[in-house]
């Protein structure tokens, strides 16, 4: 891959030059400090009613404090910070003339969209890795307690599967970049996509779930499950979905199944209330591996189709 | 001419969709020259261009540019050739130096020797003084000596330079014409000019060659164009009425 180091530097210096990212950056991190300072005042409140509390680390990041959790919040505005890496990726190069100009070095094509995935991957990660290292700074001052090796290792799942879910929404915006020559129809296209993916497939959920069990007997308990299940299988078309159901289940050990309480069977209920404690890690992974895999599959799908089709373009539409 | 010849087409032919840009194309340049690449907006010279530099692929025929295919070895061939494109395109938050490093590492020149290279670019072209400025605040003529610049950094053995001297006042025109002279003489690099400026072409240009329509009408150098079209003896000829008896017949 000769050349990748040079674009992913210049990409790097670009965005961390930008206006665009900075306010970006400055607007998430402050967020989440408020957030988490939220957190931690009501923490105490809420470990009173727990006898031995565990895993109290991770509460600062999933207690919904006042408003949301940071996981919350990282799965609505995450993506946010994706499309914004990427929109214009390759029709600003393309509009200013310099896509051609690198394009005539000593390159291979795709290493020029491969370098500037990777650098925006790298952006994304540093720019999670820096959240969380903030709040669990800010956690230990505030609470007091250590991170434990275990909730370490969920944290890193945790930045993992966001930084996958984030480079998801930054290679749709590159796919738009390359397909649309200006970058407002990108950006509009790639927005227009997010909110649909994420909003209105889970209304268009109960639309569907309404229309395929019918309303034969009423309200009845089969009905109301059956219901349940096809909005959870339609909603996991949504990668919010996919994304907050895998992330909380990694970073919640309270919880068992990535499953809402009313699609869990009688005998699976009995047993989350017998044994109460919380789910070792090997298990809460492997709760979410589907999801996990999905995720991933979903974002090398997305890159490669930007990537086929940016290597099949005639340059002189360039 | 007894130099070997660097750039050689057979036939080269590129459609797009139902119009033919570049029809049954034969060019021959010779190493060391100028060549003075004419013709009338869309004839299909830059399309040629990018077929030599195997940026897109002809639809027929073959080329070789330094005995290589472009559609079988761009990489060999983006080595040794530069391109200095009509749009230019360059990053307009850079300032001139980063822009000569940037082009320095993608062309995998040892890091040790990129500071001197981009000095001495620098210094050759007249932009030394104006080296950390943003390239954003360049006039055009800058830009292009910026993008000659470019070429020096990569020691291109051949130059494909479409309308370098497009939108220049003449002060800047002259000085761009005697530059790409320069860089003929005193670096031996081979120059594929494409230009509309006939007087200047005329006067550094060894031969030319006119492309209308997609085809080549004329190849050769000046005098012998000049015989062909107003007959022997006929000293008084410029290359602007050779190339207007060209395009009126076509």
């Amino acid at each position: 891959m000769r050349g990748i180091k040079a674009i992913i530097k210049k990409e790097l210096s670009d965005h961390f030059s930008s206006y665009r990212f900075i306010i970006l950056f400055a607007l998430i991190a402050m967020v989440s400090l408020i957030t988490v300072y939220m957190v931690g005042l009501n923490i105490r409140h809420e470990l009173k009613g727990i006898a031995k509390p565990r895993f109290v680390f991770l509460m600062l990041f999933t207690s919904s404090g006042t408003l949301f959790s940071l996981v919350q919040f990282v799965a609505f505005f995450g993506p946010l910070v994706g499309l914004m890496l990427g929109f214009d990726t390759i029709n600003r190069e393309r509009n200013q003339g310099t896509l051609s100009k690198l394009l005539s070095q000593p390159i291979y094509r795709d290493v020029v969209i491969n370098g500037k995935f990777l650098a925006g991957v790298i952006l994304i990660a540093v720019m999670m890795v820096s959240i969380v290292l903030v709040i669990a700074g800010l956690g230990l001052l505030m609470v007091g307690v250590v991170p434990g090796p275990e909730e370490c290792l969920r944290m890193l799942i945790y930045l993992l599967i966001s930084v996958i879910y984030i480079a998801l929404w930054l290679g749709v915006a590159i796919f738009f970049s390359i397909l649309f020559r200006s970058t407002a129809t990108s950006a509009l296209a790639a927005l227009a996509i997010w909110i649909f993916f994420s909003f209105f497939i889970s209304l268009g959920a109960s639309v569907v779930a309404n229309a395929m069990a019918g309303n034969p007997g009423g309200d009845s308990a089969e009905a109301l499950v059956k219901k349940a299940e096809i909005v959870k299988a339609v909603s996991l078309l949504s990668p919010m979905e996919l994304y907050t159901d895998a992330t909380a289940t990694i970073i919640d050990p309270r919880r068992k199944s990535a499953r809402s309480f009313i699609t869990v069977g009688p005998l699976e209920q009995l047993s989350m209330s017998r044994f109460s404690g919380p789910l070792a890690l090997s298990q809460s992974i492997l709760v979410v591996a589907p999801h996990l895999i999905f995720l991933t599959a979903l974002t090398v799908i997305c890159f490669a189709v930007s990537y086929a089709v940016f290597m099949r373009q005639e340059i002189r539409s360039l | 001419m007894d130099q070997p010849s660097v750039i050689e087409t057979e036939a080269l032919t590129k459609v797009y969709g139902a119009q033919t840009a570049v029809d049954q194309l034969t060019l021959q340049v010779f190493e060391g020259e100028i060549f003075g690449f004419l013709g009338p907006n869309g004839a299909g010279k830059t399309t040629t261009i990018l077929m030599l530099m195997g940026l897109t692929e002809p639809t027929r025929g073959r080329a070789r540019v330094l005995g290589l295919d472009p559609v079988k070895n761009p990489i060999q061939i983006k080595e040794k050739v530069g391109y200095l494109q009509e749009n230019m395109g360059f990053y307009p938050d850079l300032d001139a130096r980063q822009m000569l490093r940037f082009i320095a590492e993608l062309n995998a020149i040892p890091p040790e020797k990129i500071e001197q290279r981009i000095d001495h670019a620098l210094k050759a072209v007249g932009l030394a003084d104006e080296a950390a400025k943003k390239i954003g605040a360049y006039s055009r003529g800058m830009r292009q000596r910026l993008g000659l610049a470019e070429l020096l950094i990569k020691d291109s053995k051949i130059a494909f330079l479409d309308e370098p001297t497009l939108g220049l006042d003449p002060d800047a025109t002259n000085r761009m014409i005697s530059l790409i002279e320069s860089l003929c003489r005193d670096r031996k690099m081979t120059i594929l000019l494409s230009s509309h400026l006939l007087h200047q072409v005329q006067q550094i240009c060894h031969r030319v060659g006119i492309m209308i329509k997609g085809k080549m009408v004329a190849q050769g150098p000046l005098e012998k164009l000049a015989k062909e079209k107003f007959g022997v003896g006929k000293e008084t000829y410029t290359l602007e009425e050779i190339y207007m008896k060209y395009f009126q017949e076509n």
